[in-house]
């Protein structure tokens, strides 16, 4: 994805991060990094797959993102417990920078606490923070 | 997504690529700073500079220089003229090769690598020596150590009289051109054969005399021209239009790691000897150079360290500062572009040195297997 784009159905954390409320059931969340993240690493070579099962803390760090020279922390947008994990991203962490927000997406959650989704960004205010 | 505009590699020091922090305006410029700009490159902070570290991509340039021509700007890195009577004198003093077999010819002279060590046989940087004549010698620094470099000259030709030393920085732009193709590439705007490997001749390379370097740092063949700052942009331009790819640093840097070349303030550094490094083949212990015999007790009584090569098994990526079990430390690491593993260079006690040998990295907390291998780690056809 060669332009900037932030879509309107997500939710956004200052740490350049996303979440997807699924429609069906307010307490699952998909997670990723948002297209400004995977531009400013550069080409993503490797994504170190967290655990099924662990639990993650809003605003700490979840997982790591390695460029081919930077390693990043991803930082989790909401608290829940991991649920699945894009798999896909083993053999191919490309899809990080080719797809953000749809094969490159990171984790599912299930949500420890949904109001806090509250605390995040439409589409319109995350932009705002990069225009800065 | 933490940090990731000021969030260096942990133990990463001045003299690698990965910093994205935005760019102070302090920074020098080469003169191919607006023709970067203008090619959509990413500009970091390196060793002072404003560099490109990549372009359209590292994985998509790392390939452009190991199957066509990729195009470096290295205008960073330093030189230093010395000349005069005493001029070899003077660098077989300071330089761990012996400068007295680097042959001189009609239009230029041989190159010689070599490492500029303190007393103790520490290492202060690894250069490039080019002769340009029967007493005139350019020796290339790296950027971040062409100061102390210069001072270090400027301090030893006291004692050698008729030797003059002079910075010449602002004297060459430097472009590398490397690949399969870089040499048709620039000898069809030549005005004579190129030199062969491991020489350099002055010749008219688009319309400007350029010192041409049948140097690299990528494994691959090539050549690297040293232009006035006023060409540059001509020259850089001209090889595009020829087919040469810009590559940026970040590509640079995974190139010279796949064939196992040191980076200074990576695999090479005050704390530590040539030999350790591998770089024994480079002293001339006889030539009576600054360390020499420093150099001499080590390689006599074996190195306590080795720097080895290694993949990992399996997945991760180790990186410069990630430890190594049982002693040790890695100091470069990558994603290897044309390998698809994570590879990398560290020293290790010298009995766990032998290719084969199975190691364990502590990489962040994780610890990753990995095998020590045979240098290089990429071969051309492998």
């Amino acid at each position: 994805m060669a332009e900037a784009n932030y879509p309107e159905d997500l939710l956004y954390h200052a740490e350049h991060d996303w979440a997807r409320i699924d429609a069906g059931d307010p307490s699952l969340a998909t997670l990723g990094i948002t297209w400004y993240a995977q531009d400013s690493l550069g080409e993503v070579v490797f994504f170190d797959l967290p655990a099924v099962g662990a639990s993650v803390s809003k605003d700490a760090s979840y997982a790591e993102v390695e460029s081919v020279k930077a390693v990043s922390d991803v930082i989790a947008p909401l608290s829940g417990e991991i649920v699945e994990v894009n798999q896909a991203l083993s053999d191919e962490p490309q899809k990080i920078n080719e797809d953000p927000y749809g094969e490159g997406w990171l984790v599912k959650l299930r949500l420890a606490d949904p109001a806090e989704r509250e605390q995040l960004m439409d589409a319109q205010a995350y932009a705002a923070t990069l225009a800065g | 997504m933490a940090n990731f505009r000021s969030r260096t590699l942990r133990g990463e020091r001045t003299g690698s690529t990965a910093s994205l922090r935005a760019v102070p305006a302090t920074l020098r410029r080469t003169a191919l700073y607006d023709a970067h700009v203008a090619a959509g490159a990413k500009m970091v902070e390196f060793a002072g500079w404003q560099m490109p570290v990549q372009y359209e991509g590292v994985g998509a340039e790392h390939r452009s220089v190991r199957e066509r021509c990729g195009v470096f700007d290295v205008s960073h890195m330093g030189e230093i003229e010395t000349s005069g009577p005493q001029a070899l004198a003077l660098l077989q003093r300071l330089l761990s090769n012996d400068v007295a077999q680097i042959d001189v010819n009609v239009d230029g002279g041989g190159a010689q690598y070599s490492v500029l060590c303190r007393e103790d046989g520490g290492v202060l940087d690894d250069l490039f020596t080019y002769r340009l004549d029967t007493d005139r010698y350019l020796t290339v620094t790296n950027a971040a150590n062409h100061e102390r470099d210069l001072q270090w000259f400027l301090t030893h030709a006291a004692d050698f009289p008729e030797a003059q030393v002079g910075d010449r920085i602002d004297h060459y732009a430097m472009l590398a051109v490397q690949g399969p193709r870089a040499r048709a590439i620039v000898q069809a705007i030549s005005d004579a054969p190129l030199p062969a490997r491991m020489t350099a001749a002055t010749r008219r390379v688009g319309g400007g005399d350029v010192l041409v370097c049948a140097t690299g740092y990528t494994g691959e063949d090539g050549v690297e021209l040293l232009c006035s700052p006023a060409d540059a942009a001509g020259l850089w331009h001209e090889l595009v239009r020829r087919g040469a790819e810009p590559a940026g640093l970040a590509a640079r840097d995974t190139l010279r790691l796949e064939v196992c070349f040191h980076l200074y303030g990576n695999d090479l550094m005050v704390q530590r000897g040539p030999i350790e490094a591998g770089l024994g083949w480079c002293c001339r212990e006889d030539t009576g150079f600054i360390g020499a015999g420093a150099v001499r007790a080590v390689r006599e009584a074996g190195p306590v360290e080795k720097l080895v090569a290694f993949t990992i098994d399996g997945q991760g990526i180790a990186r410069q500062g990630n430890p190594v079990a049982g002693g040790g430390e890695v100091t470069s690491g990558t994603m290897s572009p044309s390998l698809g593993v994570g590879i990398g260079m560290a020293y290790v006690p010298a009995e766990r040195a032998a290719v084969g040998t199975r190691l364990e990295i502590d990489v962040r907390g994780k610890m990753r297997r990995a095998v020590v291998k045979q240098k290089p780690l990429y071969r051309k056809g492998s």
